[in-house]
């Protein structure tokens, strides 16, 4: 059960972004830029960014949801899992490789990144809003991931929800939710 | 020095929030709405937790910025800051807010480290459900906003002074009024 008197049926941070809309507009608004507006890093790339930062807070919503979009983009559910679990092994580009580096490092503290991480994702192609993008991306997960845990918001266990939200996500981003009716009993 | 290339003239999250201003928006949107809008927790107190999670993250400049602008709040009693950030027990605060910043300190090393038992202690202190919430989203806003600062290894500046002044002048005008003057006038480096 929840922590807060949250709105019943709203999963993960559904719940808490009906419950204080004046905070949810900007954090919807944080994530659309992010992950979902134009940029020379594909959605699909930004949202592995995403998963993988989740799967290491072991947020159980937010790298679902998150990996299902990803899944979604890439029409390909087993290179995301791959990611999470071993991104050097998995087939994405090199230059994402170095970007998941930078990440990872985010996630733990923001002072591990060193100028050598950030020139080797340089020399494998990465332009500084890339690098920007990628810290700033790695850092938002640390503030979602948080709130949907700290509030022990309802996260379910149900892939099919989780497929269903990535497919909205993937196509419509972020600026309106994803979850539009309730989605099953507790 | 930066990892990428922030205007040298903006230390801290301000180069930062220049560099990429679609992203800035939005960080100032939230911080406003956490950290000044209306809400039963006074801006002082809603300042010392964002002071004390940076703190436990280490983040130079972003303790030291909001911890100034919390003493603004405050009368300018900077040894409250200081004594909430070394040791928030022994400080001069209500048991509520020792209550939220107990659970402000769990969200900053994980989020399912908070407890019903930390609730329900907030709880029995008078905190309500919204503060209970805007302290999580407060706390986890500042793991976000340290990370950003020291990801990027933005220029965090030593000077006290400068605090001071600029903590008088955000606790004054609030984040997205003194955010436009930066962003404004660093609009034109956009065009890269």
């Amino acid at each position: 059960m929840a922590h807060i008197d949250l709105p019943e049926g709203f999963p993960g941070i559904s719940g808490a972004f009906t419950y204080r809309p004046e905070t949810a507009k900007p954090m919807r608004e944080l994530a659309h830029v992010l992950l979902h507006e134009p940029n020379s890093l594909t959605p699909a790339e930004r949202e592995l960014i995403a998963t993988y930062v989740s799967y290491r807070n072991d947020c159980h919503f937010c790298q679902s949801s998150h990996g299902a979009a990803a899944a979604c983009h890439l029409g390909d559910a087993a290179v995301v899992e791959q990611v999470k679990t071993d991104f050097l092994s998995a087939p994405v580009s090199e230059k994402l490789k170095a970007l998941l580096a930078i990440a990872g490092k985010v996630q733990k503290d923001g002072k591990l990144v060193t100028a050598a991480d950030v020139e080797a994702a340089r020399k494998q192609g990465a332009t500084d809003i890339e690098i920007h993008d990628t810290v700033l991306i790695a850092a938002a997960f640390c503030m979602f991931n948080r709130y949907v845990d700290g509030l022990a918001t309802w996260q379910p266990r149900d892939p099919e929800m989780y497929a269903r939200m990535g497919r909205h996500l993937a196509d419509q981003g972020y600026k309106e939710p994803s979850i539009r009716q309730l989605v099953g009993a507790h | 020095m930066p990892h990428i290339a922030l205007p040298p003239d903006l230390p801290g999250i301000r180069g930062a929030m220049a560099f990429r201003p679609q992203t800035a928006r939005p960080l100032n949107a939230l911080v406003e709405v956490l950290l000044t809008g209306e809400n039963t927790l006074s801006r002082g107190e809603r300042e010392l937790i964002a002071t004390y999670v940076s703190s436990l993250n280490c983040t130079h400049y972003c303790h030291s910025i909001h911890g100034a602008i919390a003493a603004a709040h405050l009368g300018g009693d900077e040894g409250l800051v200081r004594q909430v950030k070394t040791n928030f027990m022994r400080a001069a605060v209500s048991p509520r807010l020792k209550a939220l910043l107990t659970i402000a300190g769990k969200v900053q090393q994980d989020g399912k480290l908070v407890t019903s038992a930390d609730v329900d202690a907030a709880r029995a202190l008078g905190a309500t459900d919204l503060e209970i919430h805007d302290t999580v989203l407060i706390a986890a806003a500042f793991c976000m906003y340290n990370r950003y600062v020291d990801g990027l290894g933005a220029d965090q500046p030593d000077d006290e002074a400068l605090y001071r002044e600029r903590g008088k002048r955000v606790a004054r005008d609030g984040y997205v009024t003194v955010s436009e003057e930066y962003l404004k006038s660093h609009s034109n480096a956009a065009a890269r």
